[in-house]
């Protein structure tokens, strides 16, 4: 006891660190982010599933098309993988939160709902982004396609129609956290809502790796993909709070 | 002001209602005991205070805000059945996690004063899902204590515990109260929890059917509550 009495800790509260609001948020984001990515590098469970899975189906691809085939069908297959893999990381999402009760503990903590929420986000889509990224390069290899010829626009629709497939793969990961057929329930419920996002970005990425650049008769899908992350990643930052607290 | 007030609360799962018109109050520096049999709606009740759902009817106010503002839960700490830490993170890593959402101005440095306080420091580095039970419960109070909570949460904190973490729980809680700190606890453990209490309210059916002062009966007599107040 006597050691105790003299310890520098106390329970007294401590004070929080002030910074002004917008400031505090990012930093509540970036928290959340790196906390997530680090538990997924330690086990690596997600990613090796989406990345294995991501590799089987693309082989598989390559044997079922023809060239010629493919080089018409590229954007689809591309965006079935990537959507296919991506749910498989996007289930990890909240279910890691699971098993110690640690969901409890994050909406405790004195961090908006659409920190959490962007936080989250933020980690899949990098984890997303990775496995579609080593894709791509597999992609070309194992159908003979080239298809950096635009690299840069087939980059920007990557980025775009990934950040549609993350917001809501980490919203509906959220809604579907207690169902116990969550593996099932969330490409059945995130798929429908993505129809727009992948219609756009199929279309996008079919005429990128053909090497046809982004111009006016298709300028309106990369403006439907724009529009669809801006209002669904809005729609989501105002229900996470409703969708984890009720 | 009350560090906790409840006034009519009312919970549903469907159309059960697992809370029925709780009134309860915790003056600021009360340890209150909430006892009563499995089902009554104890955790129900914790969980409700501590804004994990919200109620169908009534309202719940901490230090005189919502459960859910910012500056509620950051007054907040909670224990629940889970310990709340991530088996793939360390010890330190899990500690410092906390401590940078709550905006604490040296999460690393409260995390190692920590971690000694519970006796984890020599293990600070090794992963969670390595620990022993007992040692996964003192990092979860550590957790729980680490920004400094003026009001406590805790959802049977004595259940399954090992001899090193009761010891170390209460005699944080101890430390606690002696600090002003507000305390409200389920439990079963009636004997551990009646020494701290400075009231009791006990719970059938979800419906608080007594709330009253801890007296030296009860003390003595873990099984004075229940007898007087509860069914037979």
């Amino acid at each position: 006891m006597q050691s105790m009495a003299s310890s520098s800790v106390s329970v007294a509260a401590i004070p929080e660190r002030r910074r002004p609001a917008a400031i505090e948020f990012v930093r509540q984001i970036f928290v959340v982010m790196v906390k997530d990515l680090r538990a997924e590098f330690r086990t690596k469970e997600a990613i090796n599933a989406s990345l294995a899975f991501a590799l089987v189906i693309l082989l598989l691809f390559s044997f079922a098309f023809e060239e010629e085939t493919t080089r018409d069908i590229s954007g689809g297959l591309l965006w079935i993988v990537f959507a296919f893999a991506g749910t498989l990381i996007l289930n990890r999402s909240f279910a890691r939160e699971q098993p110690n009760d640690c969901l409890d503990a994050l909406i405790a903590a004195p961090v908006p709902a659409a920190a959490l929420f962007l936080g989250k986000a933020l980690a899949n889509y990098f984890l997303v982004l990775a496995v579609e990224l080593v894709s791509l390069p597999v992609f070309g290899i194992f159908h003979n396609v080239n298809w950096t010829r635009q690299f840069w626009q087939l980059m920007v629709v990557v980025a775009l129609g990934t950040w549609a497939l993350t917001v809501i793969g980490t919203i509906f990961s959220a809604l579907t956290v207690n169902i116990r057929l969550r593996e099932v329930m969330l490409p059945m419920l995130t798929y429908p809502i993505l129809i727009p996002a992948l219609l756009a970005a199929m279309m996008l990425t079919t005429d990128l790796v053909a090497g046809k650049p982004i111009g006016p008769d298709t300028v309106s899908w990369l403006k439907m993909l724009i529009g669809f992350d801006i209002i669904y990643t809005a729609v989501s930052v105002v229900l996470v709070e409703v969708i984890l607290v009720g | 002001m009350s560090a906790v007030a409840v006034e009519g609360v009312w919970k549903f799962y469907g159309d059960f209602p697992a809370l029925r018109d709780i009134h309860l109050d915790a003056a600021e520096g009360a340890a209150l005991a909430l006892i009563g049999r499995n089902g009554a709606g104890k955790t129900t009740l914790l969980r409700t205070i501590a804004g994990f759902s919200r109620p169908g009817r009534g309202s719940i106010k901490i230090f005189g805000d919502s459960p859910r503002e910012v500056a509620a839960r950051r007054r907040m700490g909670f224990i629940g059945h889970g310990i709340s830490v991530y088996d793939e993170l360390s010890a330190l890593e899990n500690l410092m996690l906390y401590g940078r959402l709550y905006g604490l101005p040296n999460p690393r440095q409260s995390a190692l004063e920590w971690l000694e306080r519970t006796g984890l420091e020599r293990v600070r580095d090794g992963l969670v899902r390595e620990f022993s039970r007992g040692m996964r419960q003192r990092l979860a109070v550590a957790r729980a204590f680490l920004h400094g909570p003026s009001l406590l949460l805790l959802d049977e904190p004595f259940t399954a515990l090992d001899d090193k973490a009761i010891a170390v729980l209460q005699r944080l809680l101890r430390e606690a109260q002696a600090e002003g700190k507000t305390i409200l606890m389920s439990t079963h453990q009636l004997r551990e929890a009646l020494e701290l209490a400075t009231h009791v309210a006990l719970l059938i059916r979800g419906k608080v059917v007594f709330h009253g002062p801890c007296t030296a009966e009860m003390v003595s007599d873990p099984g004075f509550v229940y007898a007087k107040y509860g069914e037979q």
